[in-house]
């Protein structure tokens, strides 16, 4: 058995690593890819936690999680190939144009 | 008070006008002139005959139970303040209803031939119901505040109506002059208005004049009741041309004629003289007040009458004359002779309104030119003008039997025999009088006696009046009117169409016979017990006021009879001197004042320099400080400073905010994340985490 702060440490290095990803990556792919990190070390967290607490609220929020990334990668990936068409690239860089 | 079951007829009444205005104002442009002519004449002709109505059923009421009370809604209710819109006819406000309503549809009937083919025919007629509809509130409103609603009301319909020919820029500022010294009367009214009510606690005449008919009650100090007269009579002088703030009325004649008929002859600028009326036992107990506007009106009356000697133009020496008359009324009003002063507001509605319009039909007659120099001999174009103006100006000049007989002789007894009134008073208006008579009948020998002179060649543009005041019609006449009309110039005057003489038919035989309902008690006794059926009409309102005749005079039959007879004296002497100065022969002196007594001339033609007085002392500084101050200090310094501050201010603020959108997603993220972890610690700080 596998303490929680284990877990939970295992949760943080996941989102921090996810977090840092969408900071400082261009590529609009490797930064869903980073956004999805995020939301399973979410799960992780909650998982581990409902567990410990004996509570399965816990559970039915993954289950809920799972479906938005799943349709948050349906989206983005739409968005993501249209916008490859309009402008031959994929870097977020390109996509500044609504700044002040 | 009586609630009856034709007070619902006051409702329809006012709201007639109202909805004629409406009608006419929105929908106006689209519509032809004669839909435009049946809203606008029916409405106000529904509402004379349905005034009819309301009178006969005051008529059947015994003499106290006279009263119709109407309220449409609650208006303001402030914690025990309260202002219901709610409308009262009793025998005072009977008499100005019907003079309004009819006088009003008459003059109405009358601007369908003056104003036709006018560009702006539905407005003019959108205003002139507009004007019936406030005039109503002023003179039916049960207390003071729809009193007042209507006062500016009138005063509003007055400024649109003036300016109404607003291209010309001399209209449009004879239009503001009205509208801004009427502004400073209005003060007054305010004032007094406040100050009635913080010593009875309510607005409505009735309730005050009741509180006042056993003397005044406890607490009230006299000065207070002075003050509150004096104010409200500040008010009576701006909206009835009156010294010192006569000086808008001959201006406004820049209006169209069948509108100084209506607005500044016969109804608006007689709200003065209703007021105090209204308001008797106000004036009745404020004897400093009460003397105050005896010596005003009777300096009005002489002061307008002098400078109206002289005018040219036929407008102008009605509306001097207007202002004269209106002095009358306030002589009557300041002697207490309360009946008199209505009496001679409702025969001066009769005759004046015949003149004006009279005035106006040889003034179409005569291609708009008002100059009367270019008149002469128009008995024999214009005979229904000429009999009924001739009728009118019998009636003004106190001839016997005409209306202004029996209320002007009555004023002139009450001015002496009143307990307020005087020898001097007396022997002013009995000079306005003979003044009266005189520049009557030199308007007669200028415009419908003698050999027509015609307009000269090239009419409309060379020729110039010398005055430069407001009240050139000419430009507007040329530009719009000319073909409408179908006149050609150089041929001769012509008659006005069947719509203008009818009402000047009725007028004029309104002011043989319009005198006849108030004769006074010293004529009826001789003539066989006929009642003043007038005062008697008026006597409950007025019971508890009734200023008395000196003991000296009370009775003397002999001596007032013997006024009378001098006044008609004096009338005939005016009138004689005219036929001596312009009569007979073929050179006449019309000129008369310029060429024998030119000093005298020339302070009347400048009207006595008033409105260069009030140009120096009032205006002029009050310009210079508008301009040097308000606008070159307060509003460019000052405001513009404020103003553009707070633009550039933000500006600076938002082109530093604007940086941080930099369209950067990656820049976004980060941001979010340092916050959240900011939040954070705020959490872990406050021990929530």
């Amino acid at each position: 058995m596998m303490p929680l702060e284990h877990l939970l440490g295992i949760a943080f290095v996941l989102f921090s690593i996810g977090a840092a990803g969408v900071m400082v990556r261009r590529n609009l792919i490797v930064v869903l890819m980073s956004i999805e990190l995020m939301l399973n070390a979410t799960n992780l967290a909650f998982v581990g936690v409902s567990r410990a607490l004996g509570d399965n609220a816990g559970h039915v929020m993954v289950m809920m999680i799972f479906v938005v990334a799943a349709v948050e990668v349906a989206i983005g990936m739409a968005i993501v190939v249209n916008m490859y068409r309009q402008r031959d690239s994929i870097s977020v860089d390109v996509f500044g144009t609504m700044r002040g | 008070m009586h609630a009856h079951e034709g007070a619902w007829l006051l409702g329809v009444i006012i709201a007639l006008p109202l909805l004629g205005a409406i009608f006419n104002g929105l929908l106006g442009p689209r519509l032809r002139e004669q839909v435009v002519t049946a809203a606008g004449v029916g409405s106000v002709a529904l509402a004379a005959v349905l005034s009819w109505v309301c009178f006969f059923q005051l008529l059947g009421e015994s003499a106290h139970d006279r009263a119709l009370q109407l309220t449409l809604f609650e208006w303001i209710h402030v914690g025990t303040f309260e202002v219901d819109f709610s409308l009262w006819l009793d025998p005072l406000s009977a008499v100005m209803l019907l003079i309004i309503t009819n006088v009003g549809a008459l003059i109405h009937l009358y601007s369908v031939g003056y104003m036709k083919g006018d560009p702006g025919y539905w407005r003019y007629f959108s205003y002139l119901n507009l004007f019936i509809f406030a005039m109503l509130c002023l003179v039916l409103g049960e207390n003071l505040v729809v009193l007042f609603l209507g006062w500016e009301g009138v005063g509003l319909c007055s400024y649109l109506l003036i300016g109404f020919w607003y291209e010309n820029k001399d209209f449009a500022k004879a239009g503001k002059k009205a509208f801004i010294t009427n502004r400073v009367g209005d003060f007054g009214f305010a004032l007094g208005m406040m100050l009635l009510f913080s010593l009875f606690g309510t607005l409505e005449p009735a309730a005050i004049n009741g509180a006042l008919a056993e003397g005044l009650p406890v607490g009230v100090k006299p000065i207070y009741i002075e003050v509150a007269a004096l104010a409200l009579f500040v008010g009576a002088t701006g909206k009835s041309a009156q010294i010192p703030l006569f000086v808008w009325l001959p201006d406004a004649m820049a209006g169209p004629t069948p509108v100084s008929a209506l607005i500044h002859a016969a109804t608006m600028v007689t709200a003065g003289v209703y007021m105090i009326a209204r308001l008797n036992g106000v004036f009745f107990h404020a004897e400093f007040a009460s003397h105050t506007v005896l010596v005003i009106g009777a300096a009005t009356a002489l002061f307008a009458a002098t400078i109206g000697l002289v005018q040219n133009d036929i407008k102008k020496v009605l509306a001097y004359s207007t202002v004269s008359q209106l002095g009358f009324m306030f002589v009557a009003m300041g002697a207490g002779a309360w009946a008199v002063g209505v009496f001679h507001l409702m025969t001066h509605a009769f005759f004046k309104a015949c003149l004006f319009l009279g005035s106006g039909s040889v003034i179409l007659a005569m291609h708009h030119e008002q100059d009367m120099r270019f008149y002469g001999g128009l008995k024999k174009f214009m005979p229904k003008t000429y009999w009924t103006f001739l009728a009118a100006t019998l009636a003004i000049a106190g001839i016997v039997p005409f209306a202004g007989f029996f209320s002007k002789d009555e004023i002139l007894w009450y001015s002496f025999a009143s307990e307020r009134g005087s020898t001097i008073v007396y022997v002013v208006v009995l000079a306005a009088a003979f003044c009266t008579a005189f520049y009557m009948f030199r308007i007669m020998h200028m415009t419908f006696w003698g050999e027509h002179r015609g307009l000269p060649a090239g009419h409309g543009h060379g020729h110039g009046h010398d005055d430069g005041a407001a009240h050139d019609d000419h430009e507007h006449g040329d530009a719009h009117d000319h073909d409408a009309h179908g006149h050609g110039h150089g041929g001769d005057p012509q008659e006005s169409p069947w719509t203008m003489t009818v009402p000047l038919i009725v007028l004029g035989v309104l002011s043989l016979i319009g005198g006849l309902v108030g004769i006074p008690h010293v004529l009826g006794n001789m003539l066989g017990h006929i009642p003043n059926y007038f005062h008697d009409w008026l006597h409950p309102v007025f019971e508890h006021s009734s200023v008395h005749v000196q003991p000296a005079y009370h009775h003397n039959t002999g001596l007032e009879l013997g006024m009378m007879v001098g006044s008609l004296a004096v009338a005939g002497l005016s009138i004689g001197l005219t036929f001596l100065l312009w009569g007979g022969g073929k050179d006449k002196l019309y000129d008369f004042f310029e060429a024998k007594l030119p000093w005298l001339h020339a302070r009347l033609w400048h009207k006595w320099h008033v409105d260069e007085l009030y140009e120096l002392t009032i205006i002029g500084p009050i310009v210079w400080f508008s301009r040097e101050v308000l606008w070159r200090i307060v509003d460019e310094v000052i405001i513009d400073g404020i103003v553009n501050g707070v633009g550039a201010f933000c500006k600076q603020v938002a082109d530093g905010l604007g940086r941080l959108q930099n369209g950067d997603v990656g820049n976004y993220a980060t941001v979010m994340v340092g916050g959240m972890l900011l939040l954070l610690l705020c959490l872990a700080g406050y021990g929530l985490w």
